[in-house]
């Protein structure tokens, strides 16, 4: 077996990639770097991210597979889940194989259907991601959002909120992964930085603005009267908005 | 350049509220919360983009999506249509938003991202043109004052003047006219002052411009946008005697000769005790309205004929079993269909079998013989699906294909899932809060 280990970055893992075939090693399994310890018996050898390797990857992944192809196999990567990259790589070897066939549409394939499960739901988290975060308007005018997704969305949702709202700033900051995105009224920047959330849960503190917690609770009055109480059907509700997303929506706290 | 909020007058947050509480109260039985369709782009450095597939933000506690603030502008209104809460004659507390607080609370729940958009409808007051007047000056300030580009759908009065609805469309993305009723003689009955034709002549405005401007487009890029999301209106099932026949009918009618995006079914929550309605109680007809939806899609996605889905000797949609099972075992002799090479539209007719699973199937065949174990890892609903459909391995199932009691076997198959998804219903009688 070949170790390959990355900087786990989608440009790092595709230059793995481009490096297997370019070196021809044999056996190879694409790890990331912060996973090493766990394999010591193993020597790795380090792939230094190249763009220009990375994106050789991607024109030929979309000739292949077409863009649709390229977008789902990011999203099966933003996933996180541990061994994706040996999901990826088979993938993208029956891919070469088949160099006529777009084989992300042989749906009975074992490695194809997890590339489409994982996009299906990552997919789905961009869009709870859309549709669950609320945004408190701070002291300064800023609009902000904290969320936990559950797989690294943060830059896939960059685009829809940014044509959205282009005469406020904002800022979503995500808690696990510990960095943001802020818009200025003119530019994105990816902000690292460690937030300190508890001074942002005090009530009585004046971090927001004045009409802030008004809108809030009008906000919460117009859920409980929108609500048809002879309909009352609490399954099909946790369904639609599971119990995890309750902590960031507004019509689900306490006042 | 001042921030967005410097300028908004601050606004009483008492009588505001006292005010969403009644109208929003007012307005949640219209079941329209679509907000898809739209197709304006935040072009201007301005506030919201509705140009994507639309966004529900939550959900109510009874399973419905909150995509827009839905409410009524004012529930002060002339007439007396029974079945409507807001009606003349029931003895409630009334208010009136300003054109201003609709704005302001439409911007603020719009900055925050609980809504994708305005949902905006009306008792009437005066008559339909005054009424139909405040509803526009709504849309247009929101559009020209407050660079809004997210989603307003707003009602169209019965009535209104054929200008106000050209207007209505310019601002507005999507219009709608609810026939509530879907007889005129059901009307006659429950709404005596309203007119059939005021409903029918608006709907008809409405799609006579959607086609004229879907010519002019082509002739002129520049031609301003006429309610890009379409029309739709709404159908109350269960307050008069219509059988699913006539409903799915009328339905028909609509998206075929009215341009219509969507039509609802709303079940009737008995809210009067007016005794040419069901009595305050009854239970709301929720599982006959699931099925008149699933009949609507079959219509609409998976190519079915008004008159497959129903018989007029035979004129209600079974409860039991959806409208596609329903149609399947009246039609046994249409199956099984073969996996390997039906054409797709038949592979849409097999229960279980759902669009996109349709599709990924017509895709997987070219590369390989599919088993029963493909088409459950593709996500297709196996256990009512493997009756009707032969695959590349055995399929015991099959056997039953001609068993006089085929439909009996099936309900049980499904019956540990599906057993009584609604109830939890008789309970909420003794709920305190239950008649708020």
């Amino acid at each position: 077996m070949t170790l390959l280990s990355y900087d786990s970055t989608f440009e790092g893992f595709l230059t793995a990639v481009f490096e297997i075939y370019e070196f021809k090693y044999s056996n190879p399994k694409i790890i990331k770097k912060d996973d090493l310890q766990q394999n010591l018996f193993a020597d790795a050898i380090e792939i230094i991210t190249d763009n220009s390797k990375s994106d050789r990857v991607i024109k030929k992944l979309n000739a292949q597979l077409e863009s649709d192809g390229v977008r789902s196999l990011i999203y099966a990567f933003l996933s996180e889940k541990p061994g994706i990259e040996d999901v990826l790589f088979n993938v993208i070897n029956y891919s070469v194989e088949n160099p006529k066939l777009n084989i992300l549409k042989d749906f009975a394939n074992d490695n194809v259907l997890q590339i489409v499960q994982l996009t299906k739901s990552v997919g789905r988290e961009k869009h709870r991601m859309e549709a669950f975060i609320r945004f408190e308007q701070l002291k300064d005018g800023i609009y902000f959002a904290k969320i936990d997704p559950d797989f690294d969305v943060l830059t896939l949702i960059i685009r829809h909120f940014k044509n959205r709202y282009q005469d406020q700033k904002w800022l979503i900051y995500d808690l696990r992964r510990k960095y943001g995105v802020y818009y200025d009224l003119k530019d994105i920047e990816i902000v690292s930085m460690d937030l300190d959330i508890k001074s942002l849960e005090d009530k009585n503190n004046q971090v927001f603005s004045e009409t802030e917690l008004n809108y809030q609770k009008l906000w919460w009055e117009y859920f409980d009267h929108t609500n048809i109480k002879e309909r009352k059907n609490t399954r099909l509700h946790v369904q639609h908005v599971p119990k995890r997303y309750w902590k960031y929506l507004t019509e689900k706290k306490m006042f | 350049m001042l921030t967005q909020n410097s300028k908004i007058i601050p606004l009483n947050y008492d009588k505001l509220k006292a005010k969403l509480e009644i109208l929003a109260d007012a307005a949640k039985y219209d079941v329209s919360c679509s907000s898809s369709g739209g197709n304006r782009k935040n072009k201007n450095k301005g506030l919201g983009d509705s140009s994507a597939s639309g966004i529900c933000h939550t959900y109510t506690e009874d399973g419905r999506c909150v995509s827009l603030l839905k409410i009524l502008l004012t529930n002060f209104c002339i007439y007396d249509c029974a079945y409507c809460v807001t009606r003349k004659s029931n003895d409630i507390e009334r208010a009136a938003f300003t054109v201003e607080e609709v704005v302001d609370l439409t911007i603020n729940f719009y900055r925050r991202n609980y809504i994708e958009g305005l949902f905006l409808s009306s008792g009437i007051f005066k008559n339909a043109d005054y009424t139909m007047e405040r509803l526009v000056r709504v849309a247009k300030k929101l559009r020209l004052e407050h660079n809004f580009n997210g989603y307003i759908h707003l009602k169209s009065i019965p009535g209104a003047s054929d200008d106000l609805m050209r207007e209505a469309g310019l601002y507005a993305d999507r219009l709608s006219m609810n026939l509530e009723i879907p007889t005129e003689s059901g009307l006659k009955l429950l709404a005596p002052d309203k007119n059939h034709q005021d409903m029918i002549n608006p709907m008809r405005f409405v799609k006579n411009e959607l086609i004229q401007y879907k010519e002019e487009k082509k002739k002129f890029k520049s031609t301003p946008k006429f309610a890009p999301a379409g029309q739709s209106t709404q159908v109350i099932v269960g307050a008069t005697q219509e059988n699913d026949f006539q409903i799915i009918h009328v339905a028909d009618h609509f998206y075929n000769n009215f341009n219509m995006k969507r039509v609802y079914y709303s079940g009737y929550v008995p809210i009067s005790n007016d005794t040419r309605l069901p009595a305050i109680g009854t239970q709301v007809p929720l599982i006959r309205e699931n099925r008149l939806y699933q009949a609507d899609w079959l219509m609409r996605f998976y190519g079915f004929k008004a008159n497959e889905i129903l018989e007029k000797d035979n004129p209600f949609l079974d409860l039991d079993v959806d409208p596609k099972m329903g149609w399947a075992l009246r039609n046994i002799t249409q199956f099984p269909v073969i996996i390997q090479n039906a054409p797709l539209e038949m592979i849409l007719r097999v229960p279980g079998i759902g669009v996109k699973s349709a599709h990924k199937i017509v895709h997987a065949r070219r590369f390989q013989n599919l088993t029963m174990e493909h088409l459950k890892k593709i996500g297709i609903s196996v256990n009512r699906a493997r009756y009707f459909i032969s695959v590349s391995n055995e399929n015991m199932h099959l056997k039953f294909l001609n068993a006089l009691n085929l439909k009996e076997i099936i309900l049980t198959d499904m019956k540990s899932k599906f057993e009584k998804p609604f109830d939890n219903q008789l309970s909420l009688l003794n709920d305190a809060t239950f008649l708020r």
